[in-house]
């Protein structure tokens, strides 16, 4: 009952745009306007969860119990340069080459 | 040769053990198989059959030196042919997770599932179909093309790992590795008609496994029994050093009992209410009621059990998937791999080279995990998903104080047809119901084949055990599978 009371969701092509450039995704406008609807609709159906009280429940990032996982602190052969360098689109001198990170 | 597919498991390996045929003539065999039936079912997405048969050669060697020699027995998986999810790492082997954005891969190094299989000489014929990045339930998120249903070539075998439940289903391998992230494993192998084991979260190493949601990624076998699955989890369980959310226990070593109606005495099997929905197909329903009823005359005792915040189970996931899915997924920008979109900034080629080959769905999961993450929404999506799921983990905590077992449907409804959900995301995500709640609670299920719908389509039950108790969910399907035979149907595949 209380999901009645919460306001249709609708996500705008700015705020989507908003979304986009945080991801680092590049859409099409048709891709900008399905994405408002499709997305307007999960957030609508997800929105059920605000009616639950969780006041004093712990929230749950891994159902493992906390604990350190440490290893001994000594060198061991890894894979080569050639072999990690091996899938990418370009490199130079043993390393990842990228265009200019300033316009 | 190709009779030699349709052996059961443990045929092949007495066969092998016999040599009475060879792990190369088994390889040939399905590889044979898959040239003539997988152009209609799409399976496969790469074929190693070069590399099958240097292992076959390998396992071949082991078994000729054992008969001379003797020793002791050597695993019942050498020489055993397998197939590989491809979102698991097959060093020197393409992985493209169903991406473009992955399309010229190549990993240099093994899954530690795959390395403990190969290990105990198991034939790597090649890697099957997905959801891009597992995101999916019937592998129409592939961008290499939907795999079919063996049983019924217009509909979906499930997803995301439904090449490789289809693969088992139709005879293309004995035995396939798939990963559980929502159901990815149950759900497809309820579609499909096979047995589909989730492990515990931890118990099997994710190293090599290419990260979706890291809180709920595991890697899960298909099998046509439980038997069948159990020897593969065997072998890929327990710890391992580069995986640390593995875990340091002991794997309890499945015996299977080869009486025809092995006793569940002892066992209580709790029914939630909260599975049994209106909307769901009612044959799945009844074949769900009457899979109990034969739990109950093998001696288990059937109570019901509630698990009161089922119905969130899907919005939380839904949040927390994809939240993780945003994170994971950055990585793919077009600089240590993948193809690159050229731009004259490297902002441009981040956004160009991702909005290009990223498809539909996983833009889709990106911006809902983005969005559920952002500044002024992270505790009113994400936070308060994580604290539902807490709810929902006490539900299964209590449920398991009570009964040792809990039966369900593995989904609502039978296969559904080829572009039944398509632009409809939340009715495909709907699909995953029964399934979800076991990731976010991380206990383990099992799916497995309980009879056919009037159009011949499988049903599944699934089974869930309190967390690491893998053994009780084998024992389980085992004692089902020796008092019923739906497990044992194949589909009638007319190959031209």
């Amino acid at each position: 009952m209380p999901n009645d009371i919460i306001p249709a969701m609708t996500l705008t092509i700015e705020q989507v745009e908003h979304i986009a450039n945080l991801a680092r995704l590049e859409l099409s406008a048709s891709e900008k306007e399905r994405m408002s609807q499709q997305l307007s609709a999960i957030l609508d159906y997800v929105n059920r969860l605000q009616s639950l009280d969780t006041a004093g429940i712990p929230p749950t990032s891994s159902v493992l119990p906390p604990r350190s996982v440490l290893r001994l602190d000594e060198p061991h052969p890894g894979l080569d340069l050639e072999t990690l360098l091996r899938n990418a689109p370009e490199t130079e001198a043993d390393q990842f080459r990228v265009p200019p990170v300033l316009d | 040769m190709s009779t030699l597919t349709e052996l059961s498991l443990s045929e092949v390996t007495t066969g092998l053990r016999h040599g009475n045929f060879s792990s190369r003539e088994l390889a040939q065999a399905y590889l044979e198989r898959i040239e003539r039936l997988d152009p209609a079912l799409h399976t496969f997405l790469t074929l190693t059959p070069e590399l099958a048969l240097v292992q076959a050669d390998q396992a071949d060697q082991l078994l000729s030196d054992w008969r001379k020699n003797g020793g002791a027995a050597p695993s019942p998986l050498l020489g055993i042919p397998l197939a590989v999810k491809d979102i698991l790492c097959v060093a020197g082997v393409r992985c493209t997770c169903g991406s473009r954005i992955l399309e010229n891969f190549i990993p240099p190094y093994n899954a530690t599932s795959v390395a403990r299989l190969r290990q105990a000489g198991m034939v790597i014929l090649g890697k099957t179909n997905t959801d891009e990045f597992a995101m999916g339930s019937s592998t129409e998120n592939s961008a290499y093309g939907v795999t079919h249903n063996p049983w019924d070539l217009s509909r979906v075998p499930g997803g995301s790992s439904g090449g490789s439940a289809a693969a088992v289903a139709a005879g293309l391998a004995p035995l396939a590795l798939g990963t559980d992230t929502g159901g990815s494993v149950r759900q497809p192998a309820s579609l499909c008609g096979v047995t589909g084991l989730k492990p515990t979260y931890g118990r099997v190493s994710r190293y090599g496994l290419v990260a979706f949601g890291s809180s709920l990624d595991v890697v899960g076998v298909f099998g046509h029994s439980a038997a069948d699955a159990a020897l593969v989890f065997a072998q890929m369980a327990g710890q391992d050093t580069l995986d640390a959310t593995s875990v340091e226990l002991p794997v309890p070593e499945f015996q299977p009992d080869a009486s025809t109606k092995p006793s569940l005495y002892g066992l209580r099997v709790g029914v939630p209410g909260e599975y049994f929905i209106t909307g769901m197909q009612p044959e799945v329903e009844a074949a769900i009621h009457q899979a109990i009823t034969i739990l109950e005359e093998l001696g288990a005792v059937i109570q019901p059990v509630s698990l009161p915040h089922t119905q969130y189970a899907l919005p939380v996931y839904y949040l927390i998937a994809p939240a993780e899915a945003s994170a994971n997924l950055a990585r793919y920008d077009g600089v240590r791999y993948g193809p690159r979109q050229p731009a004259e900034v490297m902002w441009d080629v981040f956004r160009h080279t991702r909005g290009e080959l990223f498809g539909p769905e996983v833009k889709r999961r990106i911006m809902l995990g983005t969005y559920a993450l952002s500044a002024g929404y992270y505790d009113a999506y994400y936070g308060q998903a994580q604290k539902v799921r807490t709810l929902i983990k006490r539900d299964f905590d209590q449920a398991f104080t009570q009964v040792n077992l809990i039966a369900t449907p593995a989904t609502p409804n039978t296969a559904f047809r080829i572009g039944e959900h398509a632009d409809d995301p939340l009715s495909m995500y709907l699909e995953d119901i029964f399934t979800l709640p076991a990731n976010l609670a991380g206990v383990p299920g099992i799916a497995f084949p309980a009879g056919f719908d009037s159009k011949g389509l499988p049903i599944g039950i699934q089974l869930t055990a309190a967390s690491f108790q893998e053994d009780l969910l084998f024992r389980a399907a085992h004692a089902y599978q020796q008092a019923t035979d739906w497990h044992t149907r194949r589909p009638s595949l007319n190959q031209s």
